[in-house]
């Protein structure tokens, strides 16, 4: 018995390690070519690096375009995120503890917001920003993406909001608390939780986006981050070790953020899909 | 999902009892309804107007857009009523894009969801380790399409690429060199990219329905005599469906909408073997200056997208919405 538990489990533990290999190897292959030479990526494609060579990391790490598109993919997420959490919450609000004529049809309107791929808008989208004056700015960017991250913000805020006891409102306005500062001083902090889940939401959303940018910014200084590594790749296609190398740094930050907030970061895009 | 439609039943109740509770003051009472009005106007309209300009609006431009005949400068005054779309159905690449798109959503849930929803299986046992490898298999979905898609650009590469190599240390020379250089091969790598992206996600939607299953009705099934694969089979399988529903719903649409991985890894190509909608729209859009035929293929695919939506909504995951078992497994 247990020794066929122990075959049992060795088995499991040899299957999940070759998933785990398929999703892993072409990360440590990355890494590790990083600090290659291209032509040794040739000669010797799997090893370690005969010598390791740090110098297409440092170059890179360097060059003030690196820390430039970093710069400008972090300050377009909080800019997203801080529009798009500020007003869904307000929206959010009063969709979710006011009855008011009307309210389910604009509730409906947002949920309708989902089916609405971003592909099919960006033509449009893009020939208004250009009559707006907003290519080559950074608002070009983060109000559609906060419009278009609006639907599901609104509809995660709006469940949290109704758990939140009316007896809590009831209690604020006999002590003399109008609505703005309920919202403010009671409601926002009791759902820290779920503005947490939604801004990280947004952020990962903002700072992967890559069909806005590459149409908004032509001006090589407002390039972001995943812009700027397909620019990177076309400008360097032959020196691969160099390409490779970007791309790692260039996943630095994200698998950072991973790391800290990842129960966050899973709950909030795996109830975001269940809701939609 | 779970949270808006629970909701409705307890939406009727505050309806008749709104919940700032005033004392009455018939006198002022139009004076508080204006009020009321006001302050609900101020939090909304923030949201709706940057919802109405930014999403609506584009959508509507791209409709009316779509009836003319327009280079994107200069006046808009070619009306050519539906001739977009009836050269649209001519079109061989545009017809390509369906049945590509087409390819990408059987393949993905005849191999990608069997294979997410297999490792879920492995991962909800008793396993040393376990959160580590869940958090690992998740990790590709958090990282930017673009940078995925030159990752595998690079592996991919014909002559010095790390696929070649294993292939060729394999035996396997005669698949060197192809990948996404050969319009027979491009499709079923683009799928394992996807597959490497997006598998760990559809996971964990399985691992969140997993744990909304009782332990006891497993145990129940295993006193009765059950095997494993009995109990995977009549017990899981059936408990999962709200989950496999919307796993294979969100593949469908993510397929249907694909851009940012194919316009890096091959922008369509070899000779639009890999175009999809989305790659041609932007093609006629902004690279040849052909923006009312490229409207009418955005409206096609939001065509797509919305009259699937509704029906798969309407027909298949109605009976989810009414007390399904792991609906709340996402939170």
């Amino acid at each position: 018995m247990s020794a066929r538990r122990t075959v049992r489990g060795l088995s499991l533990h040899a299957v999940i390690w070759l998933i785990g290999a398929f999703v892993v190897v072409p990360l440590v292959y990355a890494v590790i070519s990083g600090f290659k030479s291209t032509g040794e990526l040739t000669t010797n494609p799997f090893g370690l690096p005969e010598q390791w060579q740090t110098g297409n990391y440092a170059g890179i790490l360097g060059d003030g375009m690196f820390w430039r598109q970093i710069a400008n993919s972090a300050g377009i997420a909080i800019g997203t995120t801080f529009c798009t959490v500020a007003v869904a919450a307000m929206a959010a609000f009063v969709l979710a503890r006011y009855a008011f004529r009307g309210r389910e049809l604009f509730y409906t309107l947002f949920t309708i917001g989902l089916m609405f791929p971003f592909a099919v808008a960006v033509l449009p989208l893009f020939l208004m920003l250009r009559n707006f004056d907003l290519l080559d700015n950074p608002l070009g960017v983060i109000l559609p993406q906060a419009a278009f991250g609006l639907p599901m913000t609104i509809i995660i805020l709006r469940g949290f909001f109704r758990t939140i006891p009316a007896e809590i409102e009831e209690a604020a306005i006999v002590d003399g608390c109008g609505k703005f500062r309920f919202f403010w001083k009671i409601l926002l902090p009791m759902a820290r939780p779920a503005l947490g889940t939604v801004s990280v939401l947004a952020i990962v959303t903002s700072w992967n986006n890559f069909f806005l940018p590459l149409l908004v910014f032509n001006d090589p200084k407002w390039q972001t981050i995943p812009v700027g590594v397909q620019q990177f790749q076309g400008q360097y296609s032959t020196d691969y070790a160099l390409v490779l190398a970007y791309i790692v740094l260039a996943m630095v930050p994200a698998l950072a953020f991973y790391a800290v907030a990842e129960r966050q970061l899973i709950g909030g895009l795996t109830a975001g899909a269940t809701k939609g | 999902m779970p949270s808006s439609v629970s909701a409705k039943t307890e939406e009727r109740a505050e309806d008749t009892a709104p919940v700032p509770v005033h004392p009455p003051a018939p006198a002022r009472s139009l004076l508080r309804r204006w009020g009321s009005w006001a302050s609900v106007a101020w939090f909304l309209v923030p949201a709706l107007v940057l919802f109405l300009v930014f999403v609506l609006a584009p959508i509507v431009v791209a409709v009316y857009t779509g009836f003319f005949k327009w280079g994107g400068i200069g006046p808009m005054d070619d009306f050519v009523g539906f001739a977009n779309y009836t050269k649209l159905f001519d079109d061989q690449v545009f017809l390509g894009d369906l049945g590509r798109g087409l390819y990408l959503i059987v393949l993905s849930i005849t191999v990608q969801l069997p294979f997410a929803l297999f490792t879920a299986v492995l991962l909800n046992q008793r396993l040393r380790g376990r959160a580590v490898y869940r958090m690992l298999f998740f990790a590709p979905y958090i990282l930017s399409e673009v940078v995925t898609a030159v990752l595998f650009t690079m592996i991919f590469l014909p002559g010095d690429g790390m696929a070649d190599h294993l292939v060729g240390l394999l035996g396997l020379e005669g698949l060197q060199g192809r990948w996404f250089a050969d319009p027979s091969t491009v499709m079923p790598t683009l799928f394992v990219v996807m597959v490497w992206k997006y598998f760990g996600f559809h996971m964990m939607l399985f691992l969140a329905g997993l744990q909304g299953i009782p332990g006891e009705i497993l145990e129940a099934a295993s006193i009765d005599g059950a095997g494993a694969w009995q109990r995977f089979r009549h017990v899981t399988l059936p408990l999962l469906g709200p989950t496999i529903r919307i796993s294979v719903f969100l593949s469908v649409i993510g397929s249907i909408q694909l851009f940012d991985l194919v316009w890096v890894m091959t922008a369509g190509g070899p000779n639009h073997s890999s175009e999809t909608m989305a790659i041609s729209m932007f093609q006629f859009g902004f690279k040849r200056y052909q923006v009312g035929y490229a409207s009418a293929i955005s409206v096609v695919l939001f065509m797509i997208s919305l009259v699937f939506s509704l029906f798969y909504q309407r027909y298949v995951l109605r009976r989810d919405l009414s007390g399904a078992v792991t609906t709340g497994g996402g939170r």
